[in-house]
């Protein structure tokens, strides 16, 4: 149902700046994958590369090896946009857009892979938005903006948009650091209902988070500012959290720095 | 607070000095509001005196002045700016109709297609076609366009010839209507271009980037993220545009053959505009000729007023939607 | 709504791997590439057409004769004359405009920038500046010929030319300098106010010498714009074919005017002048669009301070 993904040598450049340098890691299908480090560390270009969403940034590009069950994203018959459509992703700030309605914002990426007729997108529309656990508060106004919805809300929608296409794996960019707590935990109980249906890749900068909702975690960091991040550590989250290997994991997540 | 001015003017004691900013103060904003004024009195100026020196010329009319297609003034005292204003809506609707796929295509391109770096270099190319004076696209079009067009027109008149617009017997081509469109269209495209190029650059990146997430092709991330957030940049764009093809008037004047009857077949040399009447007439004009000219100018005017303040409308409309968004 | 259960429509997408995106979409995406590539040529053939014709064809009478001889006494056959006076009177006209529009122009985005408050007479102001915007050309021309010659009865001459391009002028000049004065930042002025520097001097000696090469650019390319303009000159300067150094006093000529007489008149002779009179005329346009963006390139690293 969810596939898993399998990183070797990935290295990643914004022109001529290397911004991650030899990331290897394996990340499991049905479970939750943290990405946890200070700014700038490369977390977030990182999760990018994994959808192929890294290129769309001009000069920017990858060298490496990402495997989704066995195949390469990154082979030359390989189009980022098919890549994209297997591999969903939820931003940090919610995006819906301004100018469609809460039904068409989920509908948006299915519109895309071919004619469905009305009944079946209305009931993917709703089983979307179920599983984002907004049906029952936008139900009654699907045709009105979505961008008139909560900050909260938004971000369900937005993942109600990305699960509409039925991905396989879905990636989380910070998606909670645009929200007020109560959201936040909304998204995290989420989360936990989402797993048992796809690989889940969040970033997030907040450690509590990681340990809250994460099977596994990985803590990239850097050598110093301008030099590429780098994976330190990855292991079970509870590991990770309570007797880390390396000494900078544990200074990071104890707040010594970050 | 008034001491510090003082010691650095080396000014002399306070009442003074206080009274000698007061007095600056005070020219400064006589000034600055008297200019905003005299702006609006302009404005004002130009609707009162184009009305003042044509109601000689309108009461000397024998002829209905809106329903009249001749313009004798100078001889028969009969003129109608009925004619000359469908020939000035018909050229400018033509060159809406060329220029506004192109300008958005172009826009486009600057925007989302073309490679960073040559971005700004060829917007600045399609910049230069505004700069390039009307009087030289009128010798442009009267050298070379008008003769250019000639066969594909006998051809379109041919082959299509059953279409209205592509209809007409006895000579097809040369100064035809639709040659002044095609370099009205080449006038108006920068400017259509360049307003649409900007909303479409502010177009949100975040939501070009969801929809590139969902598995969008370009095309279909402009679709979904950039032409619906631009449309209303792009109407109004396209109806600044349009003020501007009216209100042209030297290119046409030179390509225009002067007619003043009312037809839709654009490819014979029936062609004739309120502003080329203008230009072409005012040489000759007598008195009530120059009066009925500026008549003539009144209602241009007007029309150009009102396309413009609609395509304003539309913008600020556009800003409010955008801040509600934000 | 029926609900379709996700399970069966997963374990279809789940028998292929990664799919190649439709044939119909990759020729949609190609075909708007294609178009869009092909709008931008479009676009750019003209401007390489004229500027190559009025090249090719304006180089041959581009000598001395031209720009130091007036047509006084030359027939539309003769194949001497020269654009001398029209050169004369359109940087006299452009001079005087600036003159007019510049002051009253700069003066306004003052106010609306620093008096206005953003009350009634200021959105008024700002709203008819973006309505003048739109004024046409020939419009401004009809205006100064009713208002100075008709009504005022006054002669055509170089100076009524100037007051129709300064019309045009105007708001440009004032959306130039408001569009720079916004960019001062609000901080410089707060920090000369708490000098206790009254405002009308924060505005002379902080405010306007901030944006003042933002100005010029904006002023430049005014300029360039109002420079080419035929239609408000032919019915307010008049016509002659003589040297007319007094932009006062009687009829002038106009650069564009010259271009337009020329090429109204059916001889190569006058075409050839209408050719390098329209070559000399971009030269012109050009070179003050030039000026302006190396004014406006020149203080760009400043910005970003």
């Amino acid at each position: 149902m969810s596939k898993q993904i399998q990183v070797s040598g990935l290295d990643a450049y914004y022109g001529s700046h290397k911004a991650i340098e030899d990331v290897s890691m394996t990340i499991e299908p049905r479970s939750i994958t943290a990405f946890i480090g200070p700014s700038g560390c490369g977390k977030s270009t990182f999760l990018r590369t994994l959808n192929r969403m890294h290129e769309v940034i001009p000069g920017a590009r990858v060298e490496g090896k990402v495997l989704l069950d066995g195949e390469d994203l990154y082979a030359p018959t390989v189009e980022p946009v098919s890549v994209r459509r297997m591999i969903g992703m939820v931003f940090q700030r919610p995006n819906p857009f301004p100018t469609m309605s809460i039904y068409e914002n989920v509908a948006a990426g299915l519109k895309l892979n071919g004619r469905l007729s009305k009944s079946e997108t209305d009931g993917i529309v709703e089983d979307s938005l179920k599983g984002a656990n907004l049906w029952n508060e936008v139900k009654d106004r699907l045709n009105k903006p979505g961008a008139g919805l909560s900050g909260g809300q938004q971000q369900r929608l937005c993942i109600a948009r990305a699960i509409a296409v039925r991905p396989e794996v879905l990636l989380m960019d910070e998606p909670c650091s645009a929200l007020d707590p109560i959201s936040t935990l909304a998204i995290e109980d989420l989360m936990a209902k989402l797993k048992d249906q796809y690989t889940i890749v969040i970033v997030t900068h907040n450690m509590q988070q990681a340990a809250r909702v994460s099977d596994r975690t990985a803590f990239f960091n850097l050598a110093e500012q301008g030099k590429p991040g780098k994976v330190i550590e990855m292991d079970e989250t509870s590991r990770m959290f309570t007797n880390p290997s390396q000494k900078a994991t544990e200074d990071y997540i104890t707040g010594r720095f970050g | 607070m008034a001491t510090n001015v003082q010691t650095r003017d080396g000014g002399p004691a306070p009442s003074r000095s206080a009274s000698r900013r007061s007095h600056g103060e005070g020219l400064f904003r006589f000034l600055s509001t008297g200019a905003g004024v005299v702006l609006l009195g302009i404005m004002a100026a130009i609707a009162v005196f184009l009305i003042a020196e044509a109601i000689p010329a309108l009461r000397a009319n024998e002829a209905n002045f809106f329903t009249e297609l001749t313009w004798e003034p100078n001889s028969q005292q009969a003129f109608g700016i009925g004619a000359l204003a469908f020939g000035t809506v018909l050229s400018s609707l033509i060159a809406l109709v060329i220029a506004t796929p192109i300008a958005v295509g172009v826009a486009l391109f600057i925007s989302h297609y073309a490679p960073r770096r040559l971005a700004a270099p060829l917007g600045y190319l399609i910049d230069l076609l505004a700069a390039v004076p009307s009087v030289v696209y009128g010798l442009w079009g009267l050298a070379f366009l008008v003769p250019l067009l000639r066969t594909p027109s006998q051809w379109l008149n041919e082959n299509l010839g059953w279409f209205p617009l592509f209809a007409g017997e006895g000579i097809i081509g040369g100064k035809t209507m639709l040659a002044g469109g095609i370099v009205l269209a080449i006038m108006i495209l920068p400017i259509i271009a360049a307003i649409s190029r900007e909303v479409f650059l502010q177009a949100p990146k975040m939501n070009e980037e969801a929809a590139l997430a969902l598995g969008a092709t370009r095309w279909e991330m402009i679709r979904m993220a950039v032409l619906p957030f631009g449309r209303p940049g792009v109407i109004s764009a396209a109806m600044l545009g349009l003020g501007r093809a009216m209100g042209e008037t030297i290119a046409v004047a030179l390509i225009f053959p002067a007619t003043f009857d009312i037809t839709f077949q654009i490819l014979t040399p029936h062609a004739n505009s309120i502003a080329a009447n203008i230009a072409n007439g005012f040489g000759e004009a007598t008195d009530i000729g120059r009066g009925a000219l500026i008549a003539s100018g009144l209602v241009l005017f007007v029309i150009t007023l009102l396309v413009n303040m609609a395509a304003r409308m539309v913008i600020n409309r556009r800003k409010e939607y955008a801040r509600a968004g934000a | 709504m029926t609900s379709t259960p996700i399970k069966e429509v997963r374990e279809d997408g789940r028998k292929t791997s990664i799919q190649h995106i439709s044939t119909s979409r990759r020729i949609k995406d190609r075909v708007v590439q294609g178009l869009v590539y092909l709008a931008f040529a479009l676009a750019v053939v003209p401007l390489v057409s004229v500027l190559w014709l009025v090249v090719s064809n304006g180089l041959e009478r581009f000598d001395l004769e031209f720009l130091t001889h007036s047509m006084n006494g030359i027939g539309a056959r003769d194949a001497h004359g020269g654009a001398y006076h029209a050169i004369i009177g359109t940087l006299e006209q452009v001079l005087l405009a600036s003159l007019i529009s510049v002051p009253i122009g700069l003066f306004t985005a003052i106010y609306l920038v620093e008096y206005g408050n953003n009350g009634r007479l200021s959105r008024a102001i700002s709203f008819f500046v973006d309505v003048m915007t739109g004024v046409p050309s020939v419009v401004a021309g009809l205006f100064i010929l009713a208002f100075w010659i008709l009504f005022l009865g006054f002669e055509y001459s170089g100076w009524a030319g100037a007051l129709a391009l300064s019309i045009l002028m105007m708001p440009t000049v004032v959306r130039s300098a408001e569009e720079m004065l916004r960019l001062v930042p609000n901080d410089l002025r707060e920090a000369s106010y708490a000098l206790g520097v009254p405002k009308w001097r924060t505005i002379l000696k902080v405010v306007l010498p901030t944006a003042f090469t933002g100005i010029v650019t904006g002023v430049m390319l005014a300029v360039a714009r109002v420079a080419g303009e035929t239609a408000p000159l032919l019915m307010t300067v008049f016509f002659t074919n003589s040297i007319n150094n007094d932009p006062f006093n009687g009829p002038q000529m106009g650069l564009p005017l010259f271009v337009f007489d020329q090429a109204a008149r059916p001889n190569d002779t006058a075409i050839d002048r209408a050719w390098t009179g329209a070559l000399t005329l971009i030269l012109i346009v050009m070179l003050l669009n030039l000026v302006a963006r190396l004014i406006a390139w020149w203080r760009a690293p400043a910005r970003g301070r």
